[in-house]
């Protein structure tokens, strides 16, 4: 039957790991149709009907999906799901909430954060902090999964329009309502898609000193991230976690400032091509995974760093 | 307000698993077993509740083996008030057969909240909250690390996607939570010696649940690949010159 993908996008442009997620769909082997949820994204439909590998867009177009529920995702999933057999989504935090919602209602099986596909109904996803990676083989009709964009090859090539069908939204679930949402107000990339991250974990030491990682992250044209240790204390915002229970990551070069490298911390950046980790502790377990490791200060790497490496445009 | 809290025995967080060098699986013999770090920061909540006045009753469940009347023992020294082991006899321990059990319990106890860890720290599916909400038809909020009562329902901050998210959630309700939500208090002796002789209420799994098979299984496992050795390198000068031979930091290729 079909496999059926959520676009991400901003509401008017597609995001680059829509086609991640295309990548991995076409994998199964079934026909592709992509949902766009959103509302005045009709843009953003005509874009994804241009893939190549897509044969149906469905456009659900209301201002509900602005800044939707789970409760009210999982409901336009069940009512889209009798028309297909596999339904794959980014991991993030909203559709690590509506799609196994969705699944309970449907008696799909759901597995969070796929980092691989071996048919359409075995997959390969991470277990204990990533220290294991399991082969999976779903034993339901129908299959939700959310899985790790980084971890697939893009689809390429554009195709004449495929159709686009517009959708009728289901009615949302009002009971929870959003009262307010912190937006990242930064011109920093986005921390799981930038090339460069700069992260920072306890050894920072004071919110204060998080000056000196942002003003490599800005010269390199990063994204900042923390442990989850730095969080904790109060140097750095939530949203910028990464790890097990944070964001995963997968730049081309992952700056660890003053980060032990717990096996809670490595799962989030097990996907990144260069290490960099700077330490004054030579015992410390990131270095173990460092591609690059210093045994220093990280007071005086950082701004060493910045005056001396070539800054790059903000939007690297 | 009854709170029910589902509570896991998993490796504990400090401890490297192995995978069978056959592949079928993990070694788990011999390791040190914890409560699932989430589950211990719920269960601080709910006892947080329910000494605020604000809950009446706070009941733990553990799906597993006997041995998990040692979490539920951590739960109860922790100051819940009653324990619930399920037993799931040769099945699974979690998955449909799990979920389905929870929504009986929850409807046979009065329960009025489900305070879930958002993840169990071996499987890091966190599929258990949502799908009990799912059943019950009852909202949800997942990754909560603040939580109050208000007019009769929840206030909420949850990790969104783009950063802290308030919701306003009616009661009853299912949470996953963070564990950030707060500190878990450290046990006392006499409360460690109280909770060893509580009763624990065990009850089966497939009594309450039916013949709910699994939606998946796990056909094999595998050390993911170890990176490459890397270098160590000597001071600033060296680390620069490393840094400038990458191409994603501005080398010509
Ligand atoms: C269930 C669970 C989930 C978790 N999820 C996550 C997660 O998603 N992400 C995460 O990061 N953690 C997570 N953790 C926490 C994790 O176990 C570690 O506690 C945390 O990663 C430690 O953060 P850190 O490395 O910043 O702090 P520490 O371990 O305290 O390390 C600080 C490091 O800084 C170094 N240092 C200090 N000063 C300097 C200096 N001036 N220059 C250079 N180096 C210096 C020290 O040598 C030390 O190695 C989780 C834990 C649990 C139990
Ligand atoms: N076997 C179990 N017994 C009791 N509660 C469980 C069990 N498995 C999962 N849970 C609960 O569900 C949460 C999420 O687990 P999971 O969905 O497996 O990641 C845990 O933090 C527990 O609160």
């Amino acid at each position: 039957m079909t496999t059926l993908v959520i676009a991400e996008h901003d509401g008017s442009q597609l995001d680059p790991s829509t086609l991640n997620l295309l990548g991995a769909a076409l994998q199964i082997g079934d026909p592709v149709h992509l949902l766009v949820l959103g509302m005045g994204c009709a843009a953003v439909a005509q874009a994804a009907a241009c893939l190549a590998g897509v044969s149906q867009v469905l456009l659900a177009d209301d201002p509900q999906w602005g800044t939707p529920s789970a409760e009210t995702l999982a409901l336009q999933i069940v009512a889209l799901m009798p028309g297909c057999d596999t339904l794959l989504a980014a991991h993030r935090v909203l559709h690590r909430g509506a799609l196994p919602r969705a699944a309970a209602r449907l008696r799909a099986a759901y597995l969070s954060d796929v980092v691989a596909i071996e048919s359409g109904h075995r997959f390969v996803r991470p277990l204990y902090a990533g220290s294991v990676l399991a082969s999976v083989e779903t034993q339901a009709d129908k299959t939700l999964l959310t899985l790790r964009p980084a971890g697939f090859a893009t689809a390429a090539g554009t195709q004449a329009a495929c159709p686009v069908v517009t959708l009728v939204s289901v009615g949302a679930d009002v009971r929870s309502q959003l009262k307010s949402r912190e937006s990242m107000d930064s011109d920093r990339p986005d921390l799981s898609r930038a090339r460069v991250v700069v992260a920072a974990g306890r050894g920072v030491g004071a919110r204060e000193h998080m000056a000196l990682v942002e003003r490599l992250a800005d010269h390199l044209g990063g994204a900042v991230g923390a442990s989850r240790a730095a969080v904790d204390a109060g140097f750095a915002p939530n949203a910028i976690q990464v790890g097990q229970t944070g964001k995963t990551v997968a730049p081309d070069v992952y700056f660890a400032f003053g980060i032990s490298g717990a096996i809670q911390h490595l799962a989030g950046i097990k996907d990144a091509g260069v290490i960099v980790a700077v330490n004054k502790d030579p015992d410390a377990p990131i270095f173990s995974v460092a591609d690059v490791g210093l045994v220093g200060d990280l007071f005086e790497a950082l701004p060493a760093l910045t005056a001396g490496l070539t800054g790059q445009s903000k939007t690297a | 307000m009854h709170v029910l809290v589902p509570v896991k025995r998993v490796v504990d967080y400090n401890v490297r698993v192995r995978v069978r060098s056959d592949g079928s699986g993990v070694d788990t013999t011999g390791l040190k077993m914890s409560l699932n770090p989430f589950d211990e920061v719920a269960v601080e909540q709910a006892v947080r509740l329910r000494q605020a006045g604000q809950a009446s009753r706070v009941t733990v469940v553990g799906c597993g083996a006997p041995l998990t009347q040692d979490v539920l023992r951590t739960a109860l020294a922790m100051g819940a008030d009653a324990a619930i082991l399920l037993e799931p006899g040769a099945g699974e321990c979690d998955g449909p057969a799990l979920v389905e059990a929870l929504s009986v319990l929850v409807q046979r106890e009065g329960v009025d909240l489900v305070l879930c860890g958002k993840q169990a720290i071996d499987d890091d599916l966190g599929d258990t909250a949502p799908m009990l909400a799912a059943l019950l038809d009852w909202p949800q909020a997942m990754s909560v690390n603040q939580l109050a009562l208000e007019d009769g329902g929840l206030r909420v901050h949850c990790d969104g996607d783009q950063g802290l998210e308030q919701w306003r959630l009616p009661l009853p309700a299912v949470l996953g939570v963070d564990l950030r939500l707060c500190d878990p208090r450290a046990i006392s002796l006499p409360n460690m010696m109280k909770a060893k002789k509580a009763t624990i209420t065990t009850l089966s799994l497939a009594e309450l649940a039916g013949d709910r098979a699994a939606r998946f299984r796990i056909t094999g496992c595998a050390t993911p690949p170890a990176r490459a050795a890397g270098v160590r390198v000597e001071g600033l000068t060296q680390l620069l010159e490393h840094l400038r031979a990458l191409p994603a930091l501005g080398a010509s290729a």
